[in-house]
């Protein structure tokens, strides 16, 4: 019987239906970080267990990590004592660490996947929702709370109920200007922050076949944003040839076998599908949010909804939004001045990413009033960017060009926002106080408007900006 | 582990109105800058609470001690923070009833003995209002007839089979029933072809 791609993983790993119908799904891979880890490792001892598979147990620190003296002891306290309790930890129990002096230190979901330790067919757990990025090699990649980070530790293992999958495919043609970045925000504004509860979603189609290992990511990340715990790709040659070479990928002969294993592993013709969504390229423009949830954004062009035009029950969110924001149903979004531009996160801070916003700011510079920052997402983004001299780019148009970590996506470091300011960020969350400051407001974007509305200091449109320019 | 059932959870209730509340409303992340989860009930909804003012209802005393909350659709969207239903629970509720829940906090909330039911967007406003009418209102939801209740009303109330049947037997709690069959798991794993060198 043709199968899904979820089929194929799904039963490769399950251990056994549970009496309460639940599946034990064995996980291949479990990666951990500073935040959602140490209460896991304390429930963990509490019961005098162990870590069952410790070298399937992968370690970074980003949450926490300073952007830019990374110098230890830290000077805040509490970051110390987060790292120092994953180390401890991690040195316990066996389990491999990237931390600071490594080299390969970053976003957990950027480091997973450059070193080559997420490949197709896995599945993939981690105490971080956004670990559905994984999702882009064609691995079932979920996040977890912290009593399942125990679990995983204690058994390899986690108790699912199994997931519907809904195919969404996107043809056509992106037109310039327009990113991965903007077709995600396309699909959650279409299908709702919750449209995803209880569905894989499967990304298909010529523009998601055409794209980067990259621009994936960025599409699988935000899935979680749509309610989708689980969303994914199927593996082709864009995904072997990404992981070929890599340090933790299969090397020489058992490259070619892992290859055949993996190709084998996308959804079959035919397969069926429990829902599926269609969306045409060609007609998605650069998009912005304007509210307090992913969902809540409009093409750079448009103007924002009026709560008066609005049906009774979408009336009071757009009105809290649009209060919380600041601002007024049916102004345009362009024009919406700015005060801190953020080039960063699991969603937008590869190369590729950082490449985009240096070729927009190339030769310009930050608008006065603007306060504007670049973290890559791994310390590997980093150096490879400094090899191809984007740094210099970023430095000279008035960008600061930080250490490797989360940064000013959730603000748990020094970097946050302050009191009102505005961001115009390449990260994932537009939430009341996501970025630090209960107030603070995020307008999200991709790296390329987020450089373009630094320079112009407000939201500008990327495509006449970048033709004036 | 002391296997505890959870058959009925009863008490008064906490409206919190408002679609998709996400993670970050219920425990901002700067309080997630911790080893622990202790103490973290003294944040629930802290930046929500500061915004409302007194009209917050957890600031409101009338609802001190209330066992139940009664939220809206979407409820816990946003990151995976095990804090929020921990914050949740270390503030005394003991069940949540809502329009929906996102599937990360559903199963957080599982594994910590915390039952979220649905119920239809029509019973959660009016839940929501009896408990805003008469704060002392006292509420039942009972796991076993699948309904939640006043004195007066009574709604239908939903959980997948798996959960209820967890909370019912007391075996909500994974960690014991997958550590079961060791033989089991290495043989899964012995089989996957990148745990067995690709041959
Ligand atoms: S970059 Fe943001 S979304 Fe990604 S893992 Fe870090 S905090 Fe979470």
């Amino acid at each position: 019987m043709p199968s899904t791609l979820l089929e194929k993983v799904w039963n490769a790993h399950a251990v056994r239906k549970l009496p309460n119908g639940q599946t034990q799904l064995f996980v291949g891979l479990h990666l951990i970080h500073e935040v959602t880890s140490p209460q896991a490792f304390d429930m963990l001892r509490g019961r005098g267990g162990q870590v069952m598979f410790p070298d399937r147990t992968i370690a970074t620190v980003d949450h926490i990590v300073p952007t830019k003296d990374q110098r230890r002891p830290f000077l805040d306290v509490m970051a110390e004592d987060m790292l120092s309790a994953l180390e401890r930890n991690c040195r316990e129990a066996g389990v491999r660490m990237f931390d600071l002096a490594s080299g390969s230190q970053g976003i957990v979901h950027v480091v997973g996947p450059e070193l080559g330790l997420t490949q197709p067919g896995m599945t993939i757990a981690c105490g971080d929702s956004h670990t559905s990025t994984h999702g882009a090699f064609g691995a079932v990649a979920f996040g977890i709370g912290t009593s399942q980070v125990r679990d995983v530790l204690a058994s390899q293992c986690l108790a699912l109920e199994p997931l519907k999958v809904r195919r969404i495919r996107v043809d056509g043609q992106l037109g310039s200007g327009v990113y991965a970045k903007d077709v995600i925000l396309e699909i959650i504004r279409r299908l709702g922050v919750n449209g995803g509860v209880g569905y894989a979603y499967e990304y298909a189609g010529d523009v998601i076949d055409n794209m980067s290992m990259d621009e994936r990511m960025t599409i699988c990340n935000m899935s979680i944003e749509g309610g989708a715990r689980v969303g994914y790709v199927n593996p082709d040659d864009t995904t072997v040839e990404y992981l070929r070479g890599r340090r933790f990928a299969p090397q020489g002969d058992e490259f070619e076998r892992a290859a055949v294993w993996w190709r084998s592993l996308a959804s079959d013709g035919g397969a069926s599908f429990q829902d599926e969504v269609s969306i045409d390229a060609g007609a998605i423009r650069p998009t912005v949010t304007w509210g307090i949830n992913p969902g809540q954004s409009v093409y750079v062009d448009e103007r924002l909804p009026k709560p008066s035009t609005l049906p009774r029950e979408e009336r009071e969110a757009v009105e809290e939004a649009l209060t919380f924001m600041g601002l007024a149903g049916g102004d345009p979004i362009a024009g919406t001045r700015i005060d801190v531009a953020f080039v960063g996160s699991c969603t937008n801070a590869r190369l590729s990413d950082l490449r985009e916003a240096a070729r927009v700011i190339q030769g310009q510079h930050v608008a006065p009033t603007v306060r504007a920052l670049v973290v890559p997402g791994s310390q590997a983004v980093r150096d490879a960017a400094e090899r191809e001299g984007l740094h210099r780019v970023f430095l000279s148009a008035g960008f600061e060009w930080r250490g490797a970590g989360c940064s000013m996506c959730l603000a748990m470091n020094q970097d946050r926002l302050e009191g009102r300011e505005v961001c115009a960020s390449s990260s994932n969350r537009n939430f009341k106080g996501r970025q630090g400051s209960p107030v603070g407001r995020t307008l999200l974007m991709s790296p390329a408007m987020v450089a373009a509305a630094a320079v112009a200091g407000e939201i500008v449109d990327v495509r006449t900006f970048s033709r004036a320019h | 582990m002391p296997i505890e059932k959870i058959l009925a959870v009863s008490g008064t209730a906490l409206p919190v109105r408002g679609t998709n509340i996400d993670t970050d409303r219920i425990i901002p992340a700067r309080f997630l800058r911790s080893v622990s989860f202790d103490g973290l009930e003294r944040h629930l909804f802290e930046d929500d609470r500061a915004q409302a003012g007194e009209s917050h209802p957890l600031s409101n005393p009338a609802y001190h001690g209330a066992t139940l909350l009664v939220v809206n659709a979407n409820f816990g969207c946003g990151s995976s923070r095990e804090h929020a239903p921990q914050a949740i629970r270390r503030r005394g509720i003991r069940a949540v009833v809502g329009e929906s829940f996102s599937e990360i906090f559903f199963g957080n909330s599982v594994a910590l003995g915390l039952p979220c039911v649905t119920v239809t967007p029509e019973a959660a406003t009016d839940l929501q209002s009896a408990a805003e009418g008469e704060p002392r209102t006292s509420f039942t939801l009972d796991l076993q007839t699948m309904t939640i209740s006043t004195a007066t009303v009574s709604f239908p109330a939903h959980l997948p089979a798996a959960a209820r049947e967890g909370f019912l037997d007391g075996s909500w709690d994974a960690t014991g029933l997958l550590l079961e069959r060791y033989t089991e798991v290495r043989h899964v794993a012995d089989r996957l072809p990148y745990l067995r060198g690709w041959r």
